[in-house]
């Protein structure tokens, strides 16, 4: 090895807890990208994997009943490869030792086994035989019920409880991600999904020879939308609903929804780690130059040239980056490892393999590594322009001036060691603003962090009691008359009902359109919360429609525009109707209008489609016995109980990622704050010990060198909650899918959190030095000639 | 009569340090023959130090010409420069100016890997009477030993000048002349140009000639008829 390496590699050595926090921050970045880009990786290729290998069908279309010739007919559309007619169903389940109520969807499979699109994956037992009461549940919630093949169970099928036996449990393609309709949440215990015999549906449900749910492949390079137009105009004298293609599919768009916010936060955090590294190494580099000043000048006067001397220390700044990538390559591989293991929380995918793509790591490493060539670069030039005689002579002492400091009152009139502090902080305006940045980083992505927590409490202020006040939502198997509004009301414990009727429809504005369940409210209601963007309520008007401000901007909506909406059930008609109201919402997309008027336009056969409920909470428990026995019901959600699982989820998932953001907080705070007080050291300890030999104490030294630093965490702090709740309301705007608006609100919690973190880590770093001047030599340091 | 290695006239240096301007070099007219021995004396500022920087291509002039042989030193940019400290000069400085993270044999070691005819570290540890000390860090070594080690990094490259600045500042007398002695012998056994700076006027009797710095001019140039050797010095 060149001697000059050697060197390279004791200086490091020597340098060893500075390199340490430098390299955590390169590595904490590193990990970032290797662990979302890993997991999304992981995700999207197990995706496509899955989707081919189980043929997930390309479009979906539900209607209300249509002889299974019709789906024949549909096979010689051009571009369908495939296509598969079955029965679907909500239905209510009976589950023995759980008095909540519990909803599936009821799927039929073909008695010859398999379907022929969204193949089932068996985990456990078998597929049902023929014309048995047999079934077989989707895996998230046999798991989360603790159900084994040989179960037995309760299914209200067409308004009559069946007894069944659980044989088989199974993943599908089409329920990676299982959602009850209209929760924000999955909860695995009150809804899943069922595969049955196609004959004991045909006969619940009365649809012997027919189906109400087609799913179609496409071959190669055809164009969807043709075969969906094709698809909708066959179906329509069926009842057929507009067909959708996957974008649109409820389980696909939240697997889409996870890989953008996965792609939003490995594009934005992972920079500003780099930022960081970037600035430690400069100031770390900048001061080993100097240390070393006397050494460049002595290799150059060996006749080593100015390149091999910059490349010295260029090398070194190299050599603390490929610390920190390898390092943040074994934490990201951990991580991404830990993420894919969660994911099978959420996704329910019968294989989940984490994939490392290396072009990402080479990328991702070559971004550190420029990272740290521009934080090398201002030094080693320096040290390449420093002539070789005036590296040899004393450093010339550094000019410092009067500054504005001296002239105000207060610190003319401080101490000689808090003058001090002022001169030197204005004598490097650039480092002593640089280091504070770098402390306000870290503050910025803990609030912008936390920021999200915020925001969750906030979507659940809204949806759960801002926009909607009602404490149950009971869903119907079919629409339901007005008897059963009053046999609802009538349940113990009731205190008020409203009937909602939902209609399937497409929204239009000249050529921008949108699918959506369009919700008839009960005039007055007390329940439904209309607000405008300030925050202002209004009441739903008799006539015309009301649209979430989300539907609003997705169709380029106003108040007071025509809207053309076609109705995909009942009567089928195309009606124009006024804007007469834009409400803001956080979630979904949603149009809403007066219930009877509603009813009237689709010619629906009854008026409601669901109940939402004011309820004792007392009566409750009695309520939901009550309710499993109503036949009608399909599902029944509480707000408590919805509200609950949102809060297990977050708190299952998020406990771990909390600890690991705050520790990459504290990385980014500890190795600034470390490094600017060990290079402050070095710098001023020839200072210091003059300091402790004139009889100041070791308290008064280190309040020259720490209260400099501590000044600049504290001026950070502030300038860090401002700069996160900048990015936070960045990664807001960058985060709005479709289905979700992440609310900007920052709360004092977060900003306290934030700071509190960035302190703690800060008055660590400083002991450690401070036991360092403890330590300092004075001797040593009085007899070096600098 | 030996040749000219150093043909310097009319040598001038002005340089800033913090906000003002020194005068350290004021026209310098000088012939250094080669394989000489020559001792540079002056108090403090007087412009030593910046002449030997000037000799070593370590700076160069603000006016006047210096030659080495023929190359032009004034006229050389930092590149030619590098190469004629690479090839011809090597430097002893009175703090020895060892790398504390390399060993005697490494220190030495940095400079034979760039060299272009070297001698081994080993041999030229040996020639200072080191060898068995090579692999100390400069923190275990002496005052002495260090510098002993700072004159084989020196002479380790086989140099045809070697320039000294205050070699002995930073020692006691029996322990300079040890390091002096080892000047000597690469000056007599390798025919190389020898400049050194001192403040110690006892040192000049081992000189050749002995040229006296006064406020950045030369006041006196004396020569000797016959040189002392080091051993025979004290203070």
């Amino acid at each position: 090895m060149a001697t000059l390496n050697r060197k390279l590699l004791r200086d490091l050595w020597r340098l060893k807890s500075q390199v340490l926090a430098i390299a955590s921050v390169i590595a904490c970045g590193f990990a970032i990208v290797a662990m979302t880009f890993g997991a999304m990786e992981s995700l999207r290729t197990t995706r496509d994997a899955y989707y081919e290998e189980y043929r997930f069908a390309h479009v979906f279309s539900h209607l209300k009943r249509a002889p299974l010739l019709v789906a024949t007919e549909v096979g010689r559309i051009p571009g369908v490869a495939a296509w598969d007619a079955r029965i679907t169903h909500y239905a209510a389940l009976d589950l023995p030792g759980r008095p909540e109520p519990s909803a599936a969807e009821l799927i039929s499979i073909p008695d010859t086994g398999q379907p022929r699109l969204n193949r089932l994956v068996l985990r456990a037992g078998r597929l049902p035989l023929r014309g048995r009461n047999e079934l077989v549940m989707s895996e998230n919630m046999a798991s989360a019920l603790g159900y084994k093949p040989g179960q037995k169970l309760g299914v209200i099928l067409g308004g009559k409880k069946q007894p069944f036996t659980l044989v088989g449990i199974a993943l599908s393609p089409e329920f990676v991600y299982v959602l009850a309709p209209g929760q924000l949440m999955p909860d695995d215990k009150a809804f899943g999904v069922i595969w049955m015999d196609r004959s004991i549906l045909e006969a619940g449900y009365d649809l012997i020879g027919a189906f109400n749910d087609l799913n179609v492949m496409l071959a190669p390079g055809v164009s969807e939308q043709d075969v969906i137009s094709r698809l909708d105009r066959m179906l329509a004298r069926y009842g057929g609903n507009a067909a959708y293609g996957r974008v649109d599919q409820t389980s696909h768009a939240f697997i889409d929804q996870e890989l953008a916010q996965l792609n939003t936060i490995a594009l934005v955090i992972p920079p500003i780690f780099l930022a960081v590294a970037a600035f430690l190494i400069h100031m770390v580099l900048s001061r080993l130059i100097d240390i070393e000043r006397p050494y460049i000048g002595l290799l150059k006067s060996f006749g080593y040239t100015n390149w091999e001397v910059g490349g010295h220390y260029l090398k070194a700044s190299l050599l603390i980056t490929l610390v920190g990538v390898l390092g943040g390559a074994c934490i990201g591989l951990a991580l991404g490892q830990w993420m894919t293991t969660m994911y099978q929380r959420y996704f329910h995918f019968p294989f989940l393999h984490y994939q490392i793509d290396y072009a990402v790591f080479a990328l991702a490493a070559i971004g550190s590594f420029v990272a740290a060539i521009t934080g090398a670069q201002r030094p080693v030039s320096r040290a390449m322009k420093t002539s070789p005689a005036s590296a040899m002579a004393p450093p010339t002492p550094p000019v410092y001036h009067a500054t504005l400091f001296d002239r105000i009152g207060v610190v003319r009139h401080a101490t000689m060691p808090t003058q001090m502090i002022f001169r030197h902080m204005v004598r490097w305006p650039w480092r002593t603003g640089f280091t504070s940045l770098g402390v306000a980083m870290a503050a910025m992505l803990l609030v912008c962090l936390f920021f999200f927590f915020d925001a969750v409490d906030a979507l659940v202020e809204d949806f759960y009691f801002q926009s909607n006040r009602q404490d149950i939502v009971i869903s119907l198997s079919e629409q339901g008359s007005d008897r059963a509004r009053y046999e609802v009301a009538n349940l113990p414990g009731m205190r008020r009902v409203e009937p909602v009727l939902t209609v399937a429809a497409r929204v239009s504005r000249e050529q921008l359109e949108q699918r959506l369940g369009l919700q008839g409210i009960e005039p007055g209601t007390q329940l439904r919360v209309f607000r405008e963007k300030a925050g202002n309520p209004f009441t739903l008007p008799a006539q015309g429609i009301v649209i979430s401000d989300q539907l609003a901007r997705l169709i380029q909506a106003h108040v007071g525009d025509r809207l053309y909406v076609e109705f995909l059930e009942g009567s089928r008609r195309t009606v124009p109707l006024t804007v007469a109201g834009i409400t803001a919402e956080q979630v979904g997309v949603s149009a809403y209008m007066d219930r009877k008027e509603l009813a009237g336009l689709v010619g629906a056969p009854g008026s409601a489609a669901s109940f939402d409920g004011l309820v004792d909470h007392r009566a409750l428990p009695s309520l939901l016995r009550h309710l499993k026995d109503i036949p009608a019901v399909v599902a029944v959600s509480t707000r408590e109980q919805a509200i609950t699982s949102l809060r297990e989820v977050m708190a299952k998932s998020m406990t771990i990622v909390i600890d690991f953001y705050i520790g990459l907080g504290a990385v980014i705070a500890l190795g600034v704050v470390y490094n600017a007080a060990r290079v402050a050291l070095s710098e001023r300890s020839h200072e210091l010990a003059t300091l402790r030999v004139l009889g100041f104490t070791r308290g008064e030294v280190s309040y020259v060198l720490l209260g400099e630093i501590a000044l600049l965490v504290i001026a950070a702090l502030p300038l860090g909650c401002v700069m996160g709740t900048g990015l936070a309301w960045g990664m807001s705007q960058a985060m709005q899918t479709k289905l979700f608006r992440v609310p900007f609100v920052v709360t004092p919690a977060t900003f306290g959190i934030g700071m509190s973190v960035v302190l703690l880590s800060a008055v660590v770093s400083l002991l450690i030095v401070a036991w360092r001047i403890g330590r300092l030599d004075l001797i040593a340091v009085l007899k070096t000639r600098e | 009569m030996a040749s000219v290695a150093f043909h310097v006239s009319g040598l001038t240096k002005v340089y800033r340090s913090g906000e003002v301007d020194v005068h350290a070099l004021r026209g310098i007219e000088l012939e250094i023959l080669e394989s000489e021995m020559l001792v540079l004396l002056g108090p403090s500022g007087s412009g030593k130090s910046t002449f030997l920087n000037i000799l070593g291509g370590l700076d160069r002039p603000t006016h006047g010409s210096i030659i080495f042989r023929d190359h032009d030193l004034g006229a050389m940019n930092d590149r030619d420069l590098t190469l004629y400290r690479r090839d011809h000069v090597g430097f002893v400085f009175q703090f020895y100016n060892l790398i504390p993270g390399l060993t005697a044999l490494e220190n030495v070691a940095l400079v034979t890997e760039i060299a272009a005819r070297p001698m081994r570290p080993e041999d030229a540890l040996a020639v200072v009477g080191l060898k068995d000390r090579m692999h100390h860090f400069p923190a275990q070594l002496s005052g002495g030993e260090q510098q002993r080690v700072a004159v084989a990094r020196a002479v380790a490259k086989r140099p045809d000048i070697l320039l000294c600045d205050e070699p002995t500042g930073a020692l006691d007398s029996p322990t300079g002349i040890t390091v002096l002695e080892a000047i000597e012998q690469i000056n007599a056994e390798l025919k190389t140009t020898a400049v050194i700076i001192t403040h110690n006027a006892s040192i000049a009797n081992m000189g050749d000639r002995v040229v006296s710095f006064a406020d950045g001019g030369i006041a006196q140039i004396a020569g000797h008829d016959k040189r002392l050797p080091a051993s025979s010095l004290h203070w």
